[in-house]
């Protein structure tokens, strides 16, 4: 955060659909953004994760957003995008509707959840923005992976 | 804890127990003719150590007769001395006599100096023998140093001008100065006449000297010592006044000296970060760049040093050395980098290869024949590859001896360690990860495999346990056996564990390899057993797990009375297997070659129902477990019916076998492994993942795992055995 | 703050020793059995001080030493051989590979410990 010390303000983010909502995340976390290609399916993993694929010669595992927050998945086609996160030491595709836009925002305008939304959505979405008239929920990426020592039931 | 001494006493007479046996090993070979270059070197190694560690105990007459000993064996080290069947004879007789001698030692006997004369001459007369004037030791500069000194008071004058080479041995010209200073009163002068220009100056150059006057009462030979090992890489001037000799006169060094090397500890502290600092900035060398009070009465203050030329003389020596000519060093991560482009490459080759095949090109021949070639090129270039990070297990081998003689101490039994299959050769990352599990294992095998000698005797066996350590290739992994002649396992005690701790149903019917390997279950620790040794907090199942995590396998066989052996199996490189092709409900799996026992075509006459849901498949004799591949790893399909698969029969590291169905085999491929526990975690019943030629990834199956839950499987519905003996059923 | 001294010598009695007489001297001792397993050990440890045999298996003192010479991070750091051989030709090749001392065993080792403190800090 040091780099951007200078400018307070220059937060960017980038805004996704998935359905009918708008996603947004720290646009830093970004490393790729591909369009949906066959996945390999895993077993005995829980149903938003949709399956692995080849990155370079990296195993990708794929998070399907639109189930990990509880909506109903979609059959994804290859108008599909996966955004590709950096977390830590890992690599994970985020699967969603489309890219919606890039969004320069300041912390001050990023506003608290409230109590009334779902526990499921709280646990992922860490903040809400009022973009022209919309609204964009800031996802807290780093809880979308199951955690690792956790054993899938 | 007793007399640290008396120990260091123990380790070494054990030391040369096994160094004499090595000797005569070494000597043996010798004698076949099978020997190599090294085991002449570890034949003079084991000599020469022995004397070494004699040397400690002041025990004179092995000293003495060690060194004859490796004198006539340098001989034929260094080619001097060719090793007829004679010679190795007169050896093999200086090996017992060199035993015997170990022998009086241990138990404080005098030595038989009659035989040491009379070998001493046999040797000589073999045309080996060194020459037995010679010392041991050869405490040269002690000798002369001891002898009656004149206590004259004398002025020495000493030039000493460094080369840039003593800097680049990490030699410090203030300390050689500062130790002359401990001789007697010194004056100590610095010439910098020759340091050139600020622009003409050669950062790794050396340009100063200094010029010593002493007045002490040493002799030349005491002060040519303390420059004794930098003697080649200075010029050095030493005349005393007080005897006559001219001023002016050269004295040249010859190579008598004893070292000794003493100097102010801060002085090399900071030689290493100064002579890379002060690369062009010689101004900076000046008093202030060191504690004026390392040498308080020189005058002018000392500088430091000039800066060094580190690169030139090791380089010039590895060009000197033999051993440098055969070997580089090169980072891991080169090494690294090649592994993964190998990685890539046997992937494009393979995508290569699906490309040409489906565009039906396949069976052009000049094609085929090309992409043949390349697939065995590759082939080769991986394996060289991986030949780089191969090391024999000798390294980790090499420390349990030691442990094998401290837990026998601290359990007051009597071990034997037998190790075989040293030179096994096994992937680096392998090597690093399995001293761990190795260590726990023999640990666990002294401790509870192991009875004390009491028990032993009272068995009918010898008082001395053997543990016997194996390593060994097997189709394609590296298995690693550690076996001892204990008792065994206690099976009834350890079911009876296992249902107290809740691990199994108190009505459970298992198996004798079953109940035995209810050990590595998580939470399972005899209590009762648990000791300073074996119970470091660290179960048989953290042991499975770091093996499990290797993608290794561990499992125990015990026979009641006659003792265990727990078998650790491990792929040979982390980075590529075989892997046959096989898919199954739509997915595309690979089963490791190393796990296919055979392929067949189930006939539905060899199927038996077990129950609504399991079959059993009647194969050599024996019934074996059938699993819808796909259904089994839990990819949530129904099973398809065993008639209209193809079934794979496979074998566990522990010996079990189940028969996986799969739809289709596409055959065998070269996989590289790609970990699903780098962007993800580890998924139960997989091993790993790769990525095919059409760039897809496919899943590599954890046979083991898919067997334990088809036995699971089968268990939870029936109690019936896995396998059963087909004339059971047959009649 | 105590000096870390590496040992490399394939004999344990001499290990045992060298381990005994520098940790009751207020070094930290670490220990490598043979020149590779050495290297091994200095890819996690920084001595101060090196000590090291010259007849070993795998990689000898010489080979050792030069591998140590080449590492740029351990061009300064002091290898005091520890040996039995009185070979001129072996003094000379240790000293060509870079070796900072020779000391021959059997040693004294309140010397050895005042060889160490003198040539490191």
């Amino acid at each position: 955060m040091t780099s951007s010390e200078g400018k307070q303000d220059g937060k960017e983010l980038i805004a996704f659909r998935v359905g009918r909502q708008e996603f947004c995340i720290d646009v830093m976390l970004v490393r790729e953004i591909r369009g949906w290609t066959e996945v390999t399916a895993l077993p005995r993993v829980p149903a938003y994760v949709k399956g692995v694929m080849n990155l370079r010669g990296a195993v990708l595992p794929i998070i399907d957003l639109g189930i990990r927050l509880g909506m109903p998945g979609a059959e994804p086609t290859a108008r599909h995008v996966i955004i590709v996160v950096q977390l830590e030491q890992r690599q994970v595709g985020i699967l969603v509707d489309a890219v919606s836009d890039i969004l320069t925002v300041s912390d001050t305008l990023i506003q608290p959840v409230p109590d009334v939304t779902s526990t499921l959505v709280k646990s992922f979405v860490k903040g809400l923005l009022a973009v022209e008239g919309r609204m964009v929920s800031l996802i807290e990426v780093e809880s979308l992976l199951p955690a690792a020592e956790l054993e899938p039931a | 804890m007793e007399d640290p001494m008396a120990a260091i006493r123990v380790t070494f007479f054990q030391e040369c127990d096994e160094q004499l046996a090595e000797l005569e090993n070494g000597l043996l070979a010798m004698q076949d003719g099978t020997a190599e270059a090294e085991t002449v070197n570890a034949v003079f190694r084991a000599v020469h150590s022995m004397k070494g560690g004699a040397g400690i105990f002041a025990l004179d007459a092995l000293v003495r007769f060690a060194h004859v000993f490796e004198t006539a064996l340098d001989k034929v080290r260094s080619g001097m001395l060719a090793a007829s069947p004679p010679v190795v004879a007169v050896f093999l007789r200086a090996a017992d006599l060199l035993a015997d001698l170990v022998r009086a030692a241990r138990d404080g006997l005098p030595a038989d100096e009659t035989r040491i004369a009379e070998m001493t001459q046999e040797l000589s007369r073999a045309g080996g023998a060194g020459d037995t004037n010679e010392p041991a030791h050869a405490p040269r500069g002690e000798a002369e140093a001891s002898e009656p000194g004149k206590p004259l008071l004398q002025i020495w004058h000493i030039r000493f001008t460094p080369h840039a080479e003593l800097y680049a041995k990490a030699n410090e010209a203030a300390v050689l100065l500062r130790e002359l200073r401990q001789l007697g009163q010194a004056r100590v002068t610095l010439d910098s006449s020759r340091l050139p220009d600020l622009p003409d100056i050669d950062p790794e150059g050396a340009y100063l000297s200094w010029e010593i006057e002493l007045e002490s009462a040493r002799t030349e030979k005491e002060i040519r010592d303390i420059f004794e090992f930098v003697e080649e890489d200075c010029e050095l001037e030493i005349i005393t006044s007080s005897q006559g000799f001219a001023p002016g006169e050269v004295i040249t060094g010859d190579n008598g000296f004893k070292f000794e090397f003493f100097g102010p500890p801060e002085e090399a502290a900071d030689h290493g970060g100064e002579e890379r600092e002060a690369e062009t900035e010689p101004e900076q060398h000046g008093p202030a760049a060191r504690p004026p009070s390392a040498i308080p009465d020189v005058s002018p203050p000392l500088p430091p040093p000039p800066p060094a030329a580190p690169a030139p003389s090791p380089l010039s020596a590895a060009g000197k050395s033999e051993r440098a000519g055969v070997t580089i060093r090169v980072e891991l991560d080169r090494v690294d980098r090649m592994v993964d482009l190998m990685g890539e490459l046997v992937i494009n080759e393979a995508m290569l290869t699906q490309n040409i095949v489906e565009s039906g090109l396949a069976h052009s021949s000049k094609l085929a024949m090309t992409l043949e070639s390349l697939e065995t090129l590759t082939r080769e270039i991986q394996d060289s590859v991986m030949a780089i990070r191969a090391q024999p297990v000798r390294s980790v081998f090499q420390r349990m001896p030691r442990l094998v003689r401290e837990v026998a101490a601290m359990t007051g039994k009597q071990v034997r360690l037998v190790t075989e299959g040293e030179a096994t050769e096994v992937d680096k990352t392998v090597i690093e990860r399995i001293s761990d599990p190795l260590t726990h294992m023999i640990r666990n095998a002294i401790d509870h495999g192991l009875e004390s000698p009491e028990a032993r005797l009272a068995a009918g066996k010898p008082p001395e346990g053997t543990v016997r350590l194996t390593a060994l290739h097997r189709s394609g992994r590296i298995v690693l056996e550690v076996e001892d002649d204990g008792a065994g396992i206690d099976r009834a005690r350890v079911r009876q564990k296992a249902v107290e701790k809740g691990l199994i149903d108190p009505a459970a019917q298992l198996s004798d390899e079953e109940t035995d390997n209810l050990i590595f279950l998580p939470g399972f620790s005899t209590a009762a057993a648990v000791s300073d040794i074996s119970g470091r907090g660290v179960g048989m199942d953290v042991v499975r797990q770091s093996v499990q995590a290797l993608g290794g396998r561990i499992s125990i066989a015990s026979r009641p009375g006659r003792g265990s052996t727990f078998t650790l199996s491990l792929p040979l490189t982390l980075a590529v297997m075989d892997g046959m092709v096989v898919s199954t409900h739509g997915h595309t799996l690979i089963i490791p070659l190393s796990a296919i026992v055979e392929t067949l075509k189930p006939r539905a006459e060899d199927v038996f129902p077990l129950d609504a849901e399991s079959n059993l498949l009647a194969s050599r004799g024996c019934y074996v477990p059938m699993v819808d591949t796909a259904s089994c790893l839990g990819y949530g399909v129904s099973p398809a019916a065993p008639e209209d698969c193809v079934a794979l029969l496979v074998e566990g590291e522990g010996g079990g076998r189940t028969v996986l169905l799969v739809d289709a085999i596409h055959g065998q491929r070269q996989v590289v492994i790609k970990s699903l526990e780098a962007n993800y975690r580890a998924v139960p019943g997989i091993a790993a993942a790769t990525v095919m030629g059409d760039g897809q990834v496919a899943l590599i199956v954890d046979v083991d795992a898919a067997i334990r839950v088809a036995g699971a499987a089968s268990a939870s519905r029936t109690a019936a055995p896995k396998i059963m003996e087909l004339q059971e059923r047959a009649a | 703050m105590s000096l870390t001294v590496l040992t490399v010598d394939d004999s344990r009695a001499m290990r045992d020793m060298l381990r005994h007489s520098l940790t009751a001297a207020g070094f930290r001792v670490v220990q490598a059995e043979d020149g590779l397993h050495g290297l091994e050990v200095l890819a996690t440890e920084t001595p101060d001080v090196i000590v090291t045999d010259i007849n070993m298996p795998r990689m000898d003192g010489f080979g050792f030493i030069q591998a140590v010479r080449q590492d740029e991070a351990r061009r300064a750091t002091p290898v005091l051989v520890l040996t039995t051989e009185v070979d001129t030709e072996k003094k000379n090749r240790a000293r060509a590979a870079g070796a900072t001392g020779w000391i021959v065993k059997p040693f004294d080792p309140t010397k050895l410990v005042d060889a160490i403190r003198r040539v490191a800090a």
